[in-house]
C-alpha cells in the first residue's frame, strides 16, 4: 500500500508529500502521523507541500485536522512551501487554515519549531524571526 | 424579396459607369469631411474608394453572385472593408464616418440606376431595392468590424493598465512592497494577488507591505480582496502589513464593520517598513551616533 514517509529529525518530524494526494492517502497520513508523534514524542511537525499542485477542500481539512491533533499531542505543525495557486484556491474555498502555522520553506519551518521549543536560545520572537540574515 | 435575390443588371451598370460613379462618390465623401479636409486624407480616400469599387464590381460579377454578402463571392470585398474599418477604428474615426464610406455610395449609384432603368419603373424599383440591401449589409458589416476594432483597443489598454499598475518591488532582502494604485476590482485584485504570491516565491520574502495610499475608496469588496490576499500570503508563510490607510478610509472601514484583526496596519509605508525590518532583526542606524532615526513603532 502507498505510504508517505515520515522522517524524524531531532525532536521534529518531517513529512514531504511528493505524490498527488488522494483522499485515502491523506487519511493514512493522518493515522501514521498521529501515531508517530505519540511514539517519538516529537515537538514539531513540518509538512512540506511544495510539490503539491492541487489541494482540494478535503486535503485542506485534513491538514487542519492534523495540526489540531498534533497540538493535542503537544506538537506544533508548520505547513511549508505552499504554491501561490494552491494558496489562492484554498482562500477562495474559504479555507484559510487558521490554526496552522506556515513558512516559506522547510528550513524556515524547522527554525520556527526550534524557536518554539527553545525560546531562550533564539531570543525574542519579534527581533529574530529565524531568517538567515543578509 | 429575400437576400438571395440575384443582382440583376446592377453589375453591368456599375462596370459601365465605374469612372463617373467613383468621381461622384469621392466628391460626396470629400464634401462630407467638412473642415477636416486635407490633401493627404483626400488622396488616401480616393485610393480606398477606387479599390473598394473594384472589389465591389468583382464581387457583383463573379459567377452566380447573389445579393447576400455572406456568400464566398463577397469574401474579398468583406476582407477589404474589414481592414478599412479596423484601421479607421484605430485612427479614431467616428462610427458615422466609417459607415458613411459605404452609405455615401448610394446616391451616385441610385442616380446611375435611374438613368439606365428610368423607362421601366418595375425593374427600377426592384434593382433599387437590391442595391439598397447590398449597401446596407456592407454598411452594417463595416460598423460591426469597427466596433470589434474599438473593443480590441479597449481590451489592450485595460490589460496594459492592469499590468502597469500592480508592480511588486523588493524594498529590502525579504521585504516586499506592493503599492496599489486605483480602484481594486475583482480582476485587478486577482492580478495583484497572483503577482504578490509569485514574487514571494521568487524572492523568498517573509514580509509584504501592501500600501493602499493610492486606493480612492475601500468598500467591503475591496476589504475582502485585501483580506484574501493576506490569507493567501499567510498560507505560503509570509506576513502582510497594510500601510497608507488614510483617515477617511479608517472611518469607512470601521463604519462598514470590516474586521482587520490579526493584520498589522500602519499609516505610512515607512512605518510599515520599520516594523518589517524590526521583525527581521534589523535596524536603521544613523552614522552620526544615536540610534534609529525613526522609532520602530
Amino acid at each position: 500500500m502507498e505510504q508517505i514517509p515520515i522522517l524524524k529529525m531531532g525532536d521534529c518530524l518531517l513529512v514531504t508529500i511528493q505524490v498527488d494526494m488522494h483522499d485515502r492517502l491523506a487519511m493514512t497520513l493522518q493515522d501514521d502521523l498521529t501515531s508517530r508523534i505519540a511514539e517519538t514524542r516529537a515537538r514539531g511537525v513540518v509538512i512540506d507541500i511544495s510539490s503539491l499542485e492541487v489541494v482540494d477542500s478535503f486535503i485542506g481539512r485534513i491538514l487542519a485536522n492534523i495540526a489540531a491533533m498534533a497540538r493535542v499531542l503537544d506538537a506544533e505543525t508548520v505547513v511549508v512551501g505552499m504554491r501561490p495557486a494552491v494558496a489562492i484556491t484554498l482562500v477562495e474555498l474559504g479555507l484559510s487554515l487558521p490554526g496552522v502555522r506556515t513558512a516559506l520553506n522547510v528550513e524556515r519551518g524547522m527554525d520556527l519549531i526550534r524557536r518554539d521549543a527553545h525560546p531562550e536560545a533564539a531570543g525574542p520572537a519579534e527581533s529574530s524571526s529565524g531568517r538567515s540574515q543578509g | 424579396m429575400s437576400t438571395t435575390a440575384a443582382v440583376g443588371r446592377i453589375p453591368e451598370i456599375v462596370q459601365r459607369h465605374e469612372r463617373e460613379l467613383l468621381a461622384e462618390w469621392i466628391q460626396l465623401q470629400i464634401s462630407a469631411m467638412g473642415f477636416q479636409r486635407d490633401r493627404a486624407r483626400e488622396d488616401e480616400l480616393t485610393d480606398q474608394s477606387r479599390r473598394f469599387l473594384r472589389h465591389l464590381a468583382g464581387s457583383l460579377q463573379s459567377g452566380g453572385a447573389s445579393a447576400d454578402i455572406r456568400t464566398p463571392a463577397w469574401a474579398e470585398t468583406r476582407e477589404f472593408l474589414g481592414d478599412l474599418s479596423r484601421s479607421r477604428a484605430t485612427l479614431g474615426f467616428s462610427p458615422t464616418e466609417t459607415a458613411g464610406f459605404i452609405f455615401s455610395l448610394k446616391q451616385p449609384l441610385f442616380a446611375r440606376l435611374r438613368q439606365e432603368l428610368g423607362r421601366d419603373p418595375d425593374q427600377l424599383a426592384e434593382q433599387l431595392w437590391t442595391a439598397t440591401m447590398i449597401l446596407d449589409q456592407l454598411g452594417l458589416y463595416t460598423t460591426e468590424v469597427y466596433l470589434k476594432g474599438r473593443e480590441e483597443v479597449i481590451r489592450r489598454q485595460e490589460s496594459e493598465m492592469t499590468e502597469l499598475s500592480t508592480p511588486v518591488v523588493e524594498l529590502w532582502e525579504g521585504v516586499l512592497a506592493l503599492p496599489v494604485i486605483g480602484t481594486l476590482d475583482s480582476t485587478r485584485a486577482q492580478t495583484v494577488m497572483e503577482n504578490l504570491l509569485q514574487k514571494i516565491v521568487e524572492t523568498g520574502s517573509s514580509y509584504a507591505i501592501i500600501d493602499i495610499t493610492g486606493v480612492p475608496t475601500v468598500d467591503t469588496l475591496v476589504a475582502q480582496h485585501l483580506l484574501k490576499t493576506i490569507a493567501a500570503a499567510r498560507l505560503m508563510g509570509a506576513e502582510c502589513i497594510i500601510s497608507g490607510i488614510r483617515p477617511q478610509i479608517a472611518q469607512t472601514i470601521v463604519h462598514l464593520g470590516v474586521e482587520l484583526q490579526g493584520v498589522a496596519t500602519k499609516s505610512t509605508l515607512s512605518d510599515a517598513f520599520a516594523i518589517a525590518l524590526a521583525r527581521r532583526g534589523l535596524t536603521v542606524v544613523s552614522l552620526n551616533g544615536g540610534g534609529s532615526p525613526r522609532p520602530a513603532r
